[in-house]
């Protein structure tokens, strides 16, 4: 009796050489077909570093050519410090925005997970269930009397109207909640016992054991704030308060032709390279946190 | 989907004894003439714990719940009410007369059918096609094991992209010009240049259709690819022993078995693109400029789109009152939103198999 691995066995070894035979070539067309689906998702990456390593003449030369000629860095040159140097002041716009805004939400969230997963108060299941509800209603029932609102604070161009609209957020909440909820409740009266608060506990054990949750939250928090488009737009109409998306959108939206593509190529490189390094090095909570929320930008 | 809870929240009494807060609500509830002391002794210290995290919860709750009272509460009812007054002007708080003129006004507004037209085209080509591809590449994906992990962070990239810069990316690929790589790849086939892209009243629908309809699956692959993968994860491999006992050839153990047990998998990512055609919006902008098509047409205009068409005029100063009719149109999408939202919790209890 031929044997293939532990748990198929065959009757002669020329049927176990067909089967093998046959499981290859099915690999291999697995792969292919794979293969093709990872070279689709790769060509507007490809394309985008292609172009912005092309020179005028290049980008306008037909055919297109796949492969830079002559590659050149200039394009990023006039990104750092040439015409389009205001960028570098948006994405400085964006970082402090996106940071300000990921430490009051992280901070309200946990604070409101804590609420609505260890507290008892009157009430807490219609509040609860009330910030659900309001997961359902589009951003745009909001953004137009938040637009009122911030335009009668006298916001509208300041830093305040960016960070603090998006303080706080259902969806954090209530992601938090479920992991704090899956803490054991012995923990808890292990530390009451001893003679701890709640909130030394939630320092203590409850931020502590949910820190990967809590890195979720982060990092989503900061790509939300690096995408976000339209809020930027509506608050922010100076020149000097934009943040990035609105930005490279304002120096490129009126170049479809594509006179200055290899430069606007250039920026969207720079635009999206702190997405990519930040998806890289943190996969695992990226990828946890949007599987269970389906939200993006 | 989301995790079943306990429901006895535990607590500990001064005395050390457990108190479920189940029982403390049904003594709360049920004032019952018991004698035993102890039962009214629970009570009590339930009732001391309680006020005790009143003030924490207080404390705990006032930054969120703060922030979204001001945001995300009161615009929703003040957005509904302003959809009501077509007079509303923002700049002096005025609200005029009562009317449901704004809804008419959108209603009857050709550009508005625009837009529905061009979601239904979204949500009858893409979302159908987009699903089918990325459960394709998830079976694949599931059934080998080497590079497995490699060829999942390639397709979850185009998720961590800035919608507008690869919306730019998308435009340059599909430039209306000779030099664009798609238009360079019909040349080469002997074909001629098409207008994929831009503002131009002359490009073809159809070739904005497609363009828009590939973003869309470019874009939404990984999203879907991810909640499937997991999904798939965890069906139970007896399974697919038992089918490959009988010799159940692939077609039918992907249609009998996979299918039917990720349903709840496939429906959450069906309304999840059905709501994601509605509200798409910057990548439009992104392909075909501010307008969404040539400024007289706006041939691609979305509901979102439409939406952002008024309040733009607001925003910039050009008409005060046209808030009334975006918020109309905002409160449209919501309708449609509630009803697809409705439609999946209850073909999330009647249809899908578990």
């Amino acid at each position: 009796m031929a044997k293939v691995n532990e748990d198929l066995y065959f009757a002669s070894d020329e049927q176990a050489k067909r089967y093998e035979a046959i499981r290859k070539i099915k690999l291999f067309f697995i792969y292919f077909a794979l293969s093709i689906a990872a070279l689709f998702t790769l060509v507007p990456f490809y394309w985008m570093l292609a172009t912005s390593f092309k020179t005028l003449e290049e980008v306008q030369h037909v055919p297109a050519t796949f492969f830079p000629v002559q590659p050149t860095i200039d394009n990023y040159m006039n990104v750092f410090n040439g015409s389009n140097s205001i960028l570098i002041r948006y994405i400085g716009n964006t970082i402090l925005v996106g940071v300000l805004t990921t430490i009051l939400t992280v901070v309200t969230t946990i604070l409101a997970a804590f609420a609505f997963s260890r507290l008892e108060f009157k009430g807490k299941d219609l509040i609860f269930s009330l910030l659900l509800a309001t997961m359902m209603v589009p951003g745009e029932m909001m953004i137009m009397t938040n637009f009122t609102t911030v335009a009668q604070l006298n916001w509208l161009d300041s830093y305040q109207a960016l960070i603090v609209p998006f303080g706080a957020s259902v969806f954090y909440i209530f992601f938090l909640r479920q992991n704090f909820k899956q803490i054991p409740d012995e923990l808890y009266y292990a530390a009451k016992v001893d003679g701890n608060s709640d909130f030394k506990y939630l320092f203590k054990v409850m931020i502590p054991i949910a820190r990967p949750a809590i890195i979720t939250v982060t990092i989503l928090s900061m790509i939300g704030s690096w995408n976000a488009y339209i809020w930027p737009r509506t608050v922010s109409q100076g020149r000097e308060m934009k943040l990035v998306t609105d930005g490279l959108m304002t120096l490129f939206q009126s170049d479809t032709g594509g006179e200055t593509s290899h430069i606007m190529m250039a920026a969207t490189t720079v635009v999206s390279l702190p997405l990519l390094i930040a998806f890289v090095c943190f996969k695992k909570y990226i990828m946890r946190g949007v599987a269970r929320s389906g939200i993006k930008g | 989907m989301q995790d079943k809870e306990i429901n006895f929240d535990c607590k500990v009494d001064f005395d050390g004894n457990l108190v479920t807060s189940k029982e403390t609500k049904t003594s709360k509830k049920t004032p019952k003439k018991i004698n035993d002391k102890k039962k009214k002794q629970n009570n009590k210290t339930a009732m001391l714990e309680w006020k005790k995290d009143g003030w924490k919860a207080v404390i705990s709750l006032a930054p969120a719940l703060l922030i979204l009272l001001v945001f995300t509460f009161y615009p929703i009812v003040r957005t509904f009410i302003i959809s009501f007054f077509p007079h509303y002007n923002y700049l002096d708080d005025s609200f005029g007369a009562f009317g449901v003129d704004s809804f008419t006004r959108v209603l009857s507004d050709p550009l508005f059918w625009r837009a529905m037209a061009n979601t239904a085209i979204m949500v009858l080509v893409s979302v159908p096609l987009s699903i089918i591809i990325a459960l394709l590449i998830t079976v694949l994906l599931n059934s080998i094991k080497r590079l497995q992990g490699f060829f999942q962070v390639i397709f979850f990239l185009p998720y961590v992209t800035n919608g507008i810069a690869f919306g730019l990316v998308f435009a340059t690929i599909f430039s209306p010009m000779d030099y664009g790589l798609i238009n360079t790849l019909i040349h080469f086939f002997g074909g001629k240049s098409i207008a994929w892209t831009g503002t131009a009243e002359t490009i073809p629908y159809w070739a904005g259709i497609f363009v828009i309809t590939i973003y869309s699956i470019w874009n939404g692959l990984a999203f879907k690819i991810l909640v499937f993968l997991s999904g798939l994860q965890g069906i139970d491999k007896q399974y697919y022993q038992a089918a490959q006992i009988d010799s159940t050839p692939k077609w039918r153990v992907f249609t009998k078995i996979t299918v039917p047990l990720l349903s709840p998998m496939i429906l959450y990512i069906t309304i999840t693109s059905l709501i994601g055609a509605f509200k798409s919006y910057s990548s439009i902008v992104a392909l075909f400029g501010e307008s969404m098509g040539n400024s007289q047409d706006r041939t691609f205009i979305t509901a979102v789109g439409y939406i952002y068409r008024y309040f733009n005029d607001v925003t910039s100063g050009g008409s005060v009152t046209m808030l009334s009719r975006a918020s109309a149109a905002a409160l449209i999408l919501f309708v449609f939103i509630m009803i697809i939202t409705f439609v999946q919790m209850w073909a999330n209890s009647k249809k899908v198999h578990y």
